[in-house]
Formats: structure tokens, sequence, C-alpha cells
């Protein structure tokens, strides 16, 4: 069984991010970049389904400049078999549909039996993606999904998704797009064994003419990135518990209107 | 093309929307000068969730009615809605963050080829088009997307949005139209619940007290509840507090957790880490409580007390019983 795991890099959630000389990107100096957490689940479970069925490829995805090949290296010494990496200024301002096309046109060429993604990237936290890819290709998808296991012929999977108030358990003929939500695993860290083998494992480059893709503008543009406004400072109640709290009350009460 | 602005329709599941609707409504209403539409995909729409709908600003109502609808799956939803679209051509189609919505609307503007917004917590027109305002970069960043072509497709955080008052006794003006469902090759083998908590569902709280590392273990969450219960509130976590197994994942607060805008959020023994603020910057009104002056939680909280949350949480409880006289 063959299963793509498309992963995205993005920014350490506690780098510091500011808006860059051209305000419709971040400032990239300085910047520390790990694979999107919520992939480290799909890579995870990708891995999990293999080791148990004691065959088949796990093949990681990323699109982006040459800075990703580092993403890509850390899934293979997590234990993924090999990688593509879509490496075209073409896709710079990709939006979630150009990405979701060219993803779709790898899917294509390389005829998975499965899919999982992240729930969503943790830099734009657009969570499209996945549904996307599956829509162009005719696929089911089932998002932020908490279990998974695929039937003895591999022709089925059963996966759970969270849900409001519970979890929904489905049964979906493969091929699939799952998305992985925490909680799904605990993803295991690269041993130094890993980290030495991945240093022989392919990654394949691929052009946007490798997959058939004509340019095209996308549908979603960014405008500008902004700072946060600023939230008026806020008030520390000092004091005896019980006057502090009475305080806090009131304020909440009358002057916040929040109760 | 029309001008209407379409409410995909979030219900309960038992025929009644949900009240975010009141919301999207209030939005999209703004937006088109009062050409607000719900449209419902449901196997059962009660009759008087249809008044609902109409009460909280639709100006019509697109009633798509089947057991095959039934529970939610993209397959089945999304080339309904897209036939719809191509019949009446809406100029935008707008739904609350919700579980099926994250990913029906992904897979319907892909399906249409336009572009998609999600998680928008602001909408405003510009001459011809709209600018949506979305947190990234776990909301230390605010994003300004414009779409190069309608419908504009875009989801709306809850709690984030202002509802109107409603307009008691506005009949519903309700279409329905023919459609055929495609089999869906999705099959729900069961539903599990979570175990009630008696306390409202996080995400749609309007209050929330939310606990960390400072409560020390499990056993003592049941102060919070305790205040929670008092005020109606939900009880969240911090990542700490759930990686700590304390409290299961679906409580957690935060960048890999759930993402809250309640009207009052109450953070005890909470240092306010990035990825916890990712998940409820956007909160109203913020109340931390911790020993430690310098945690971060302090540099947006609207109120503070410095104090041990062991002391703080029963006397607050206390403070909450006597003002609404319980």
């Amino acid at each position: 069984m063959k299963i793509l795991v498309p992963i995205k890099q993005v920014p350490d959630t506690a780098t510091q991010v500011k808006v860059g000389s051209d305000p419709r990107a971040i400032e990239t100096a300085g910047i520390t970049w790990i694979i999107s957490p919520y992939d480290e689940f799909a890579v995870e479970e990708a891995l999990r389904i293999k080791e148990k069925r004691g065959q088949g490829e796990v093949v990681t995805v990323s699109l982006g400049p040459d800075r990703v090949k580092e993403a890509l290296r850390s899934s293979l010494a997590m234990g993924a078999d090999r990688a593509i990496h879509v490496n075209d200024p073409a896709f710079a301002e990709a939006d979630t549909l150009l990405t979701a096309r060219a993803l779709a046109a790898v899917f294509t060429q390389e005829a998975p039996q499965l899919a999982i993604f992240g729930r969503q990237a943790i830099d734009d936290d657009m969570g499209a993606v996945p549904a996307q890819v599956a829509e162009l290709l005719g696929w089911p998808s089932l998002y932020w999904i908490m279990e998974a296991a695929i039937d003895a012929d591999g022709k089925t999977i059963r996966a759970g998704r969270q849900v409001e108030g519970g979890l929904e358990v489905f049964e979906a003929p493969l091929p699939c797009v799952l998305t992985a939500q925490k909680g799904l695993n605990e993803p295991r860290y690269p041993t130094l064994k890993g980290i030495m083998g991945a240093k022989k494992k392919e990654i394949k480059d691929l052009k946007a003419g490798d997959l058939g893709l004509a340019p095209a503008p996308p549908q979603i543009s960014v405008v500008r990135l902004e700072a946060l406004p600023p939230r008026p400072p806020g008030r520390i109640i000092g004091g005896a518990v019980k006057d502090a709290v009475h305080e806090l009350v009131r304020a909440l009460r009358e002057e916040a209107k929040a109760i | 093309m029309g001008n209407a602005f379409w409410c995909i329709v979030e219900d309960d599941r038992k025929g009644q929307p949900k009240r975010v609707m009141a919301e999207v409504l209030t939005e999209a209403g703004r937006l088109s000068g009062g050409q607000a539409e719900a449209v419902w995909l449901t196997d059962k729409a009660a009759p008087d969730g249809l008044e609902r709908l109409a009460e909280w600003g639709a100006s019509r109502i697109w009633l798509l009615e089947s057991p095959a609808l039934a529970p939610y799956r993209g397959e089945a939803w999304v080339p309904v809605a897209a036939a719809l679209v191509s019949a009446q051509a809406p100029k935008a189609i707008l739904g609350p963050v919700t579980s099926r919505q994250r990913e029906f609307l992904a897979r319907l503007a892909a399906r249409l080829g336009v572009g998609f917004a999600a998680d928008t917590v602001g909408l405003e027109l510009d001459g011809d088009t709209l600018v949506a305002t979305r947190p990234v970069y776990a909301g230390k960043l605010l994003s300004k997307v414009t779409w190069a072509k309608t419908p504009w497709v875009a989801s709306l955080r809850p709690n984030v949005f202002k509802a109107g008052d409603p307009q008691p006794g506005r009949a519903p003006v309700v279409e329905r139209p023919s459609f055929t469902v495609p089999d869906a090759t999705l099959t729900l083998v069961e539903r599990r619940e979570e175990v009630s908590t008696g306390l409202p569902e996080l995400t749609e709280a309007d209050l929330v007290v939310s606990g960390g590392r400072g409560l020390k273990g499990p056993e003592n969450f049941v102060i919070l509840e305790r205040l929670a219960s008092v005020i109606g509130a939900a009880v969240g976590a911090s990542r700490a507090a759930v990686d700590a197994g304390w409290r299961p994942h679906r409580f957690q607060i935060g960048q890999t957790g759930r993402t809250i805008s309640p009207k009052l959020y109450l953070g005890f023994g909470i240092s306010g880490a990035i990825q916890h603020l990712a998940g409820m910057r956007t909160s109203k009104v913020i109340v931390a409580v911790n020993k430690d002056p310098e945690a971060p939680i302090f540099k947006i909280a609207d109120y503070g007390i410095v104090g041990d949350l062991f002391e703080v949480v029963p006397a607050l409880t206390e403070e909450f019983k006597k003002l609404l006289g319980k």
C-alpha cells in the first residue's frame, strides 16, 4: 500500500514573526522552520499503517523553496521511504486551490491508496488543501481523524472524526483523504540511524511543467499582513483575596459588562 | 450574477439551526443590504427552525431536505450545493467554522474553482471586492485577503461577528428546489457521544473557565467545574494540562486544540504560552489568575489577580453566587 503524506514547512510557533518589507509576507530572516506539527501526526500514522501491514511505501511531498528540503529530510529521518519536492517559483503566491491542484497532479502520477494530511498548517491555519485535493480527485475525505484502521484486504478504511460533542466513525473505500487531529498518535523522534539513513533516501524535484500544470492565477490573494491592534492595557487587581475577588466581579459586571 | 449572500446552515442534527447562524445571517445581511439567504442541507428541518432563520435575518431559505443528506458527507453535499450555485449565482457563500463546514466550504470552493478564506474574523466590502481578515501565525498577525472572482466563499469564526436583534414573527420565505443527491461512498458506522459534562460546549460557550499547570493535578479541576456551573461556563485546559493527561484533548484551548472567542475568558494557573494565546486571543474580556506576576498571560489580560488560584477560585465562586443570587 502506498501512502502519500503532504507536509508543510512553517515557522516554529515560538519564533517571532514580523511583517516583511513586502507587507504581504513575513520577514523570513532569523526564522526557525519546522514541519507543521499536525503533519507529524500524519507522517506517524502513515508509518504505523505500513508497519502494521508489514509492507507498503510512505512518500512525503511538499511545495516550497529550497529550504523545504530540510522538512522533507526530517520526514525521511522519521521513516518515510522517499520524498517529492515541488520547487517552482510559479507557486510562490499559490493559494490553497493552486496548491491543491499541484498536489492532485502529484497524486495522479503516484496513484497512492491513501493520503494523510495534518489537520491544518500552523502558519496560515486555512485547513482547506486536503478537502480541495479530495474534491479535485473525486475522493472521499474525512477531517480531524482521532483513530484509523485499514481492513486486512487494504480496500477500506475505518476512521473516527472529531465532531462537536463526539466522534463519528465512518467506513470509506480507498483511496481516501484523511486529516490528522492531535490525539491520533504520538509522533516518534528520528533515531540517529534514521537521520543517517535519510541522507541516502531520494528526494525527487518537480517543476510545474513536470506536473502538466499551466500557469494560473490564485483565487485568493493576500492584500497585506498587519500586526494585531494593541489590546487596551489591563489592570492588576491587588489587595487581599477577598477584596480583589469582590472588585473583579464588580468590574466584570459594571465596566466590562461581561457577566 | 445575483447579489445574495448565502449562509450555509449549521444545525443541531435534530432540525434546529444553531444560534451561531444569527451571527452569520446578520453579517451577510449587513454586507448585502438585506439579501442574506439561508441554505439548509438537512434530513429534517423543524418548522420553527425555519421561523428562527427568518427572525435572524434570512430573507429567503433554500431548503434542501433529504434523508440522504445526513450524516454530513462532502461527496453528497457538494454536488447538491454546487448545482444550486450554478442556478442562482450567489455573490457570496458563508458559513460558521464547524467540524463539517470547514471541510464542506473548502470542497465546494474547489468544485466551483473559486477562493476560500477560512476562519475569518472580519469582512468588509472594498469597491467590487470583499476583503476578509484572518488571524495567522498563531494569531500573532492578521492577514487581509481578497478574492479573484465570485462567489466569495468564507467561514466565520463563531462569537466574533455580532448577531443583530431577532425580528419576531417574521415569516420565512421557503424555496424547495428539486435536487438529486449522488450516492456517497462514506458510511457512518457509529457515533460516540462524549460523556456530557452538563456544561456548554467549549467552542459555543459565551463564558469559558480554563485551567493550566497551576492546577497541579487532574483532581483539582473540580474547583473550576464548580465555578463554571455557577456562571454557566464551559471548562477548558491548556496544552500543559492536556499533555499531562489531566484533561482529554477535546478540552484543549490553543493552536493544537480548539479556538474560542467567548465574551469572557477566565484563565487559572495558565502562563500564556504563544500556542495557548493562539486559541483564545480573540476573547472579548480576558481575566488571568496566576502566582507569577511575570506570566505572559497578564500582557493580554483585561483584569489580573496575582495570587494562589486555590484561594482565588473558591472566593470567586462565592462572589459570583452572591451576584447571581444562587
